[in-house]
């Protein structure tokens, strides 16, 4: 089956952002007050690594499974929507401790009412496809 | 082994597998975004009857709800098999500011108080709805969340992804040292 290697790929997400705490609201407050490297040394990693990789799979013209060229698009050149979204998106992150990953992690990982927040974000997607043309982008 | 894996794991563990997770999507022709799969149920929900956003072939992104599937399962898994119920070690100062809050650290992940099921208070429920949408609106406004822009977007140094995480941060400093005095 060809899906199965994206399901794999999730359960390793689920568990290494379930086992290393970067699911808890309270690390997310944590992060947001500045009293703990925990979350910055998660992101941090991710982000030296992948830009390591990406450098790479550039330097060294690497192909994909089906030998094309990997090209990574670059994000449209604006910068009202990525301050004002991101503030906006900032603002539930801290309220929730959930980005929409984790919301999902944990929901599995028992914490159901989650799915209230799941609820909230469906609809705050929603709204958005809604509004979206008379949005300064 | 599995006594090892069962401990909480150092915050390196995480960040080299969103880093390999990422470089394997890549590799499989597809880019790390979880938001998308908002966007791609709203669809399949038959948004795109009203609303021409959700109007897109959602076959394309099976393959990320495939994902979604998977973190589920993740989370399932490491709260059976692999937990020992070891209480999180939160730092004391965090506790001390959220016990200013009137919020109790229990060791969970998550505040029972907030998100247990049987804390489920209208204000809770009102709490939960709230910050959701505003994740939910935010992340379309900004085309991306944590893992399109803060882990995709910067390794590709973009600098779009770069305003969008110091949105991020505004946003989670304003809620966190503004807001939420006000609200417990």
């Amino acid at each position: 089956m060809k899906g199965l290697k994206f399901i794999l790929a999730g359960i390793v997400f689920g568990i290494t952002m379930a086992k290393s705490e970067a699911i808890s609201w309270y690390r997310i407050q944590e992060m947001f007050r500045f009293q703990s490297f925990h979350m910055y040394g998660i992101i941090g990693t991710a982000v030296v690594l992948g830009t390591i990789s990406v450098y790479l799979i550039k330097r060294f013209n690497i192909k994909d499974f089906q030998g094309n060229a990997i090209v990574i698009p670059d994000k449209d050149k604006s910068w009202t929507k990525y301050i004002l979204g991101g503030l906006i998106f900032g603002l539930g992150w801290a309220l929730t401790g959930a980005c929409p990953g984790p919301m999902f992690v944990n929901i599995g990982y028992g914490f159901v009412t989650m799915i209230i927040v799941v609820i909230g974000a469906l609809g705050g997607t929603y709204l958005y496809g809604l509004v979206k043309n008379r949005l300064p982008h | 082994m599995i006594d090892l894996l069962k401990q909480p794991w150092p915050w390196y563990t995480s960040g080299i597998a969103i880093a390999g997770i990422m470089v394997m999507l890549l590799y499989f022709g597809k880019s790390f975004g979880f938001s998308s799969n908002l966007r791609t149920i709203c669809s399949i929900a038959g948004a795109g009857k009203r609303v021409s956003f959700f109007d897109f072939d959602w076959c394309t992104q099976k393959w990320n709800l495939l994902f979604l599937i998977g973190s589920i399962i993740g989370g399932v898994l490491s709260s059976t098999l692999l937990s020992n119920g070891a209480p999180l070690k939160l730092s004391a100062a965090t506790i001390q500011d959220l016990s200013g809050l009137g919020i109790h650290f229990d060791g969970q992940l998550n505040p029972e108080q907030l998100f247990s099921i049987h804390a489920l208070s209208l204000k809770n429920i009102v709490l939960m709805l709230t910050g959701g949408l505003l994740v939910g609106f935010g992340s379309r406004y900004a085309g991306g969340c944590t893992s399109g822009h803060a882990i995709s977007g910067l390794s590709n140094l973009q600098l779009p992804s770069l305003v969008a995480v110091i949105g991020f941060f505004l946003g989670g400093l304003i809620m966190t040292h503004l807001l939420l005095p006000l609200i417990f």
